[in-house]
């Protein structure tokens, strides 16, 4: 339908979209009353040129997008393609987890068994899929949230909402003239036909992200959630009932107990109890001279010398230092014991050796018995051996 | 057409109106909307006050369970699952009616979903809440279900992705997140709806923020119904693979009467029968207390029967199956249960279930019964119950004879366990009532949509040309 050009009034200049004042004017909104007459007006409103309009209805009407000729539209590639990619993570991540970070044995299975992750693989698609499409539907493709648009809360917007079937032309199309647009809609059969304004400002966030009551309300959400997370995971989850789980009827080492006239809640073994994997130490009380009688049980392995130099530089180096000279980290703190490469301590036994580690030295050294089995003591004498050989090579040359 | 009444003779070649009386467009809104614009009725506090009772009982026997502990249930070994998990994959089923009707039949162009879409959609996530709660409590110590995800600890240690339990989790929360969403699309236009109708300025600042903005553009229009139809068929297979994974927690086991291969249909069936018959039970009372029956008709309520008609022959083609493939394997331990299930100690709820689900649905063969909606609410209930027996009698009977007769052991449920169940429905209807009341429980802008002269015929156009 064509509109016969001599009825109408000479082109308006298109300064008039401003009016008096800040106001701008964001288009003309027809409002119909049936679905057939704004299917018809969509089809005119296209072979008139426009392409800055838009048909609103309170439900979608079948055949206004061919009307409109709308594209189909492909958001359903985002849902491909963040699915997969959703599904592919799972895969790649339970591999990971399961067979490289955390090797998982179950029932001889292979590390990577993957019937067990179909079914979270087709999940995790889904997930991903549904979350993507609803973000980028609603984020991309319908640039929401947003409540600034001109056209809300106008009388148009509640009849559109309501009951009526609305259409509105922009006034930035380039065929946009106030009065040819007008009459056109009218024509169309157009119930009412009203001009919209809206002031600049509404279109920026700047007002409304500055305005200091929003930023006082963000203040008081983020000190209130952080507090509260604070309070329950710090102090909440300590208290009762939160802790009473956790709080059981059982005896700790080391505490008090009514039960045993002893008082003590752990049990001393049996005498004789001899520990799992541990040998009794013959010579319990410094008995002296019973370093000759005891001679270094296993051999100098490289595996031997590993283990000794380990726990040497554990137990041993913060006094002894690194290399058995004596030069305490500890200075100051403890008694500085001697060098390891003095010479009566050089061509004392083996004997001596663990018989110092286990009962400790005249009260200056501490026994380390408990920290240091029987067979990781003799590793740390070779390794003691290899220092003092390492440190006097003369002498190793004079030996030979 | 619209003048149709029950007694007369049907012509049944032409459908039924959708929507009954071919109301105006304002006129859809005006009865969705009032039960959100005005005051609510005494029924309504009456209501909400049976169901805030109810909710409070749970929270007591939450409280007590959390401060005393699991043992204030009745499980013990060897039934270390029962009310808990009974109540889990029943909240589950429920749920899956709401995507049924949602999705599913949204695919396969069934237009009188409209008038029950949006209140089985919500149900879903009301009963997915109350299912999720269980898995939760029945940890004894719920601040620690982090522990469940696959999160870096200082421990080391990764989840094992061979467990059901663990698909159990990603399955059940895949599922709450999206059938939120698909509601809460569809809730969008509503809310805008509301936002221009409400004339309250707190309500309108609520319902503002939650339609986005909203604009009822037909551009925008074009790519969400594009979106809903992907959803729709996102979740539909969703909703299938999640009550077969809930079936995989038993299944994958080797207990008799839980390790069979017929789980997931049976449970996925199980699931939309149970469903069907909650969404019926609560539709025939929302349309009663917000007079909605022009819109949720007779025959939304006659189709539903007809599904769970259908859906009861397929959990009796299980019940069917289960005893045969026991006797035909020649598995003595198998065979026991069946007998056990049968003429055991919890015989009675046994065949309870299966009067409950197979021989009372039988009733909605007949299109009288379909159309009576007292009856039909009485059956409703029914299967209700019968579906929840189901889900006890598959968990506890199975552990209740171990391999071991040493072992044996008569589950009673406790004060506690009985408690937190009626919580549970406390906590699902009080939802549902509050959701009546700030939500649009019928889709404003699908039903306008389906009323009579909503979309233009071509022979229309061309007058115009």
């Amino acid at each position: 339908m064509r509109i016969p050009h001599i009825i109408l009034v000479p082109n308006m200049s298109k300064l008039e979209k401003t009016q008096s004042g800040r106001k701008l004017l964001y288009g003309l909104t027809a409002i119909f009353d049936s679905p057939e007459k704004l299917v018809h007006a969509a089809e005119t409103v296209v072979k008139e040129g426009y392409k800055d309009y838009d048909a609103y209805s309170p439900y979608p009407i079948h055949g206004l997008d061919t009307a409109m000729k709308l594209k189909r539209s492909m958001i359903g590639v985002v849902t491909l393609v963040v699915g997969l990619t959703g599904g592919t993570l799972l895969v790649l991540f339970t591999w990971w987890t399961n067979s490289i970070d955390y090797p998982l044995f179950i029932g001889g299975k292979p590390l990577f068994s993957w019937p067990s992750y179909v079914p979270l693989t087709f999940e995790m698609t889904v997930l991903f899929g549904a979350v993507s499409t609803v973000t980028a539907l609603l984020v991309v493709w319908l640039g929401l949230p947003r409540n600034s648009h001109p056209l809300q809360d106008t009388e148009f917007m509640k009849k559109v909402s309501d009951d009526k079937f609305g259409l509105a032309i922009e006034a930035k199309d380039a065929n946009f003239d106030e009065r040819q647009t007008k009459y056109l809609l009218e024509k169309l059969g157009a119930v009412e036909v009203d001009p919209v304004y809206y002031e600049a400002r509404e279109l920026t966030l700047k007002e409304t992200v500055l305005d200091p009551k929003f930023i006082g309300a963000i203040v008081v959400v983020a000190v209130a959630v952080s507090g509260a997370t604070y309070f329950g995971f710090n102090k909440m989850l300590l208290m009762r009932p939160w802790s009473s789980l956790n709080e059981q009827a059982k005896v700790l080492p080391e505490t008090k107990s009514e039960f045993y006239p002893d008082g003590f809640a752990m049990r001393p073994p049996v005498k004789g109890t001899v520990a799992r994997g541990e040998m009794p130490y013959r010579y319990a009380s410094n008995i002296p001279g019973a370093e000759k009688y005891m001679k270094n049980p296993i051999l100098p392995t490289k595996r031997v010398m590993l283990v000794g130099q380990r726990d040497f530089n554990i137990y041993c180096s913060p006094c002894h230092g690194y290399f058995a000279e004596g030069d305490s980290r500890l200075q100051g703190q403890f008694p500085v014991p001697p060098s390891l490469h003095i010479d009566s301590l050089v061509t004392a036994p083996d004997g001596l050796y663990y018989e110092v580690i286990t009962n400790g030295f005249q009260g200056v050294m501490p026994s380390y018995a408990r920290q240091i089995p029987r067979d990781e003591r003799w590793a740390i004498i070779w390794y003691i051996r290899a220092l003092q050989k390492a440190q006097n090579p003369g002498e190793v040359a004079e030996a030979k | 057409m619209s003048e149709v009444s029950y007694g007369e003779v049907i012509d049944y070649t032409k459908a039924p109106p959708l929507v009954e009386g071919n109301p105006t467009l304002s006129k859809i809104d005006e009865s969705i909307a009032k039960p959100m614009e005005k005051f609510p009725s005494r029924k309504y506090f009456m209501a909400l006050s049976v169901t805030l009772t109810m909710l409070l009982i749970g929270a007591v026997a939450l409280g007590y369970t959390f401060y005393y502990g699991i043992g204030m249930w009745g499980n013990n070994i060897p039934v270390g699952w029962a009310f808990d998990i009974t109540n889990f994959v029943f909240w589950i089923g429920i749920g899956h009616a709401g995507t049924l009707i949602s999705a599913v039949l949204f695919l396969f162009r069934q237009r009188w979903r409209t008038g029950i879409a949006r209140f089985a959609e919500a149900m879903t996530i009301f009963a997915v809440m109350c299912a999720g709660l269980f898995p939760l409590i029945h940890l004894g110590r719920p601040w620690y279900a982090a522990f469940v995800f696959p999160l870096p600890t200082q421990h080391g240690v990764w989840i094992n992705w061979n467990s059901p339990l663990i698909w159990d989790v990603f399955a059940v929360s895949t599922y709450f997140t999206v059938s939120l969403m698909f509601w809460y699309i569809g809730l969008i236009p509503d809310l805008a709806t509301m936002r221009d109708r409400t004339t309250n300025k707190f309500k309108k600042m609520i319902y503002s923020v939650l339609s986005m903005g909203w604009r009822f553009s037909n551009k925008h229009w074009q790519h969400y119904e594009k979106v809903y139809v992907i959803l729709a068929g996102l979740a539909t297979p969703l909703v299938l693979s999640v009550h077969s994974i809930v079936s995989f927690d038993f299944a994958v086991s080797i207990l008799p009467g839980w390790h069979t291969t017929i789980f997931p249909p049976y449970f996925v069936a199980g699931a939309i029968f149970s469903g069907f018959g909650m969404v019926m039970t609560a539709l025939i009372i929302v349309r009663k207390v917000f007079n909605l029956e022009y819109i949720i008709t007779a025959d939304h309520l006659d189709k539903m029967a007809k599904v769970t008609l259908v859906v009861s022959m397929m959990v009796a083609y299980a019940y069917v199956l289960e005893p045969f493939i026991a006797w035909y394997s020649g598995d003595p331990v198998d065979w026991f249960l069946v007998l056990m299930r049968a003429t055991g100690h919890y015989a009675f709820g046994f065949w309870v279930m299966v009067s409950c689900n197979v021989f009372i649905p039988q009733l909605l063969w007949f299109r009288k019964i379909r159309r009576n909606i007292g009856v039909l609410f009485v059956i409703s209930l029914l299967i209700n119950v019968g579906m929840w027996l189901e889900r006890y009698i598959i968990i506890v009977t199975s552990l209740y004879r171990d391999f071991l007769p040493s072992s044996w052991h008569i589950y009673v449920p406790t004060l506690t366990d009985f408690g937190i169940l009626i919580g549970s429905f406390g906590l699902f209807f009080t939802l549902v009532l509050l959701f009546a009341r700030t939500l649009p429980v019928i889709s404003m802008s699908e039903v306008k949509g389906v009323t009579e002269g909503a979309h233009p015929s071509h022979h229309l156009g061309a007058e115009h040309e």
